[in-house]
């Protein structure tokens, strides 16, 4: 089992930050490495349940299942049904917990999954600096442009 | 009404040396404005869940407060007020350090809950929010700005380097289980290679008394202490130690003993990290016997379906282990043990016959089931069996010496083996195992057949450590089956 851990403090309250993030189907309007993204068998985007169906930049179609959604705790579970990565049981979460003294907040991505040996590294790269650490600097310059 | 009262905010110092000051629950007085002093109450570390810490405050009051829980993992501490001048009742707080991986920064996050007496809880949740905790962060951030941290004695800046207090059993004469004596001692960090291992479980194999008894004197040089195999929680890592990191559950099979304790540290050689679904009791319990049971089968034995083995103390732990594995492997297994109760439990196993013996006579027995003999024999028994080993062996059979409860075994004459073309074996399990990827492998398939259900998991019998002088009586009394460990 292969467990990824990144984590980043962002300028902004998490209440603004989670209102950025909380749609399950709105990755392309912050993540920089996808570019479409759309809810399988017309679903609301906040059903537990649902499935993500979308493309990164360089054409790789991922689907991903809604496991658990909280607004109270700022935190969304997610395990990838299809992915070109050759992950297997990828199950990841993203969390953001306030800091109460300043307007910012903690965020959290982390994620546990399986794969082929030898190939850990190469992967544990892939998700944690381009998806988690990428989509952690797209928030990040985003709330300090405000 | 339960106050809650939470605060948190991120320090710009890397977590393991916030974390080194904040596990020092005697360490206020040293960076927190509102603490004039603090001690330890009756000499316990400082670090040590339950003890009780003594606050003097600037302001004149008086609290005592105890440790709870500390996790050096998860880098959080819990504690609890137990008598206070100030009317915080029933309080209880939780302080959580997370790093901030980009950046070497520390989220630190300090709540607790508590009741007030009726009209003064808006005055206490902010003597609380305010005076002690958003007061502590701009104390402590301070106390790290100024290097305090790496220069006052007594703060070290990385809990990692220090001795950690354990529980041990030792021995300073060969003997009988009364010369098990348990006692404090200590763990120093962890040399290059090393992990240190907080054991919470560990396996007794009846090595373990030939060893107490001073039979392989090489391998337990005195004051020695005993134990092969043990499970817990890696606590920290040595110089040069890549593939573990704090907190990974394991086990361990370590050719030279000392797992007699409730901390150890052992060669990252020598461990494998456990698969959720295997516990530390059943991991301690069987890998060594697992390991064994599969070089038995797979390599010494090389198996084969209908295959007749003899399995001598078929009710031990690892006599049952054998007998389950082996049926699902097709062999036919016939065993002796000393009790009906035994016969009952190694037919339950997998053992097709079961001949109950206390005098080692069981070559007749073996002859007529199985015809010819056994084609192989696992003999724990030793000298007093030798005679009857033989004879129930078949023609070009395997007699394989793992034990000698009756005694050592005397040489065996070459050429009494000619008469049946027979082979004669004295393996060690270490010699099976002989890198980290060889043991990896053989406990996986004990994980994995445990898992899917072809290896049938041995009944545990649970010893303190502290008790450790009495489950070797235990063992010796020929009355126990299945295995022991020692919970620590």
């Amino acid at each position: 089992m292969i467990r990824i851990y990144v984590s980043t403090v962002i300028d902004a309250s998490a209440d603004s930050v989670w209102g950025r993030i909380r749609d399950f189907n709105g990755l392309p309007s912050w993540h920089p490495g996808i570019v479409d993204s759309r809810i399988e068998n017309q679903q609301s985007s906040d059903r537990v349940g649902c499935i993500r169906h979308f493309h990164t930049r360089d054409g790789g179609m991922i689907r991903e299942r809604l496991l658990a959604l909280s607004d109270y705790e700022f935190a969304c579970t997610y395990e990838i049904l299809e992915s070109p990565m050759g992950v297997e049981h990828y199950v990841a979460t993203l969390k953001l917990t306030p800091v109460t003294d300043g307007d910012r907040c903690f965020a959290e991505w982390s994620a546990e999954f399986e794969c082929a040996e030898g190939r850990e590294r190469e992967l544990s790269d892939l998700i944690g600096g381009e998806v988690f650490q990428g989509g952690f600097n797209a928030l990040k310059r985003h709330f300090a442009r405000r | 009404m339960l106050q809650r009262v939470l605060r948190s905010t991120i320090i710009d110092a890397p977590i393991e040396r916030v974390w080194a000051v904040l596990r020092d629950f005697n360490s206020h007085d040293r960076w927190h404005d509102i603490v004039a002093q603090s001690r330890i109450e009756a000499g316990q570390g400082s670090s040590q869940v339950g003890c009780v810490r003594n606050f003097a405050l600037k302001d004149g009051h008086q609290i005592r407060e105890q440790l709870l829980t500390l996790d050096d993992a998860q880098h959080k501490l819990s504690y609890c007020i137990l008598e206070a001048s100030v009317p915080l009742q029933r309080y209880v707080s939780t302080v959580t350090l997370k790093p901030v991986t980009d950046g070497r920064r520390t989220f630190w996050q300090w709540e607790s809950t508590f009741a007030t007496p009726p009209g003064q809880e808006r005055e206490l949740r902010d003597m609380v929010a305010k005076g002690v905790y958003e007061a502590g962060f701009d104390n402590l951030r301070r106390h790290l700005q100024q290097g305090a941290d790496l220069r006052t004695p007594g703060s070290a800046p990385m809990p990692m380097g220090l001795p950690l207090a354990c529980r041990r059993v030792t021995q300073s004469a060969y003997g009988g289980p009364e010369v098990l004596v348990v006692g404090d001692s200590e763990v120093p960090h962890p040399a290059q290679g090393q992990l240190r291992i907080r054991q919470r479980a560990i396996g007794v194999n009846f090595f373990d008394v030939y060893l107490r008894r001073g039979w392989i004197p090489a391998m337990l040089p005195l004051p020695g202490t005993l134990g092969m195999e043990a499970a817990g929680s890696v606590l920290d890592v040595g110089e040069g130690v890549t593939d573990f990191v704090a907190g990974d559950r394991v086990v361990y099979m370590a050719p030279q003993p000392a797992a007699y304790a409730s901390l150890r540290n052992v060669s990252a050689e020598h461990v494998v990290r456990l698969p959720a679904h295997v516990d530390d009791d059943t991991a301690a319990a069987l890998l060594l016997k697992g390991v064994t049971a599969d070089y038995l089968l797979r390599d010494l034995g090389r198996v084969k379906p209908a295959a007749r083995w003899l399995v001598h103390a078929a009710a031990g732990g690892l006599g049952l282990l054998l007998c389950s594995w082996a049926k699902r492997l097709g062999v036919r297994v016939v065993g002796t043990v000393s009790s009906e109760d035994k016969a009952r439990l190694a037919r339950e196993f997998g053992c097709e016959y079961v001949i109950v013996t206390k005098d080692y006579r069981f070559a007749d027995a073996v002859k007529q089931h199985f015809g010819d003999g056994a084609d192989v024999i696992v003999d724990g028994l030793g000298d007093a069996a030798r005679e009857e080993n033989f004879k129930a062996l078949a023609s070009c059979g395997h007699w394989i010496s793992l034990g000698q409860v009756s005694g050592a075994l005397q040489p065996i004459d070459p050429d009494l083996l000619v008469s049946k073309s027979a082979t004669f074996s004295r393996p060690v399990a270490f010699a099976y195992v002989p890198t980290k990827a060889s043991l990896a492998e053989r406990a996986q398939r004990v994980w994995d057949g445990l898992g899917d259900g072809s290896i049938k998991r041995p009944p545990i019998e649970r010893y303190s450590l502290e008790a450790a002088s009495r489950a070797h009586e235990w063992l010796e009394s020929r009355r126990s089956t299945g295995t022991i460990v020692l919970l620590a």
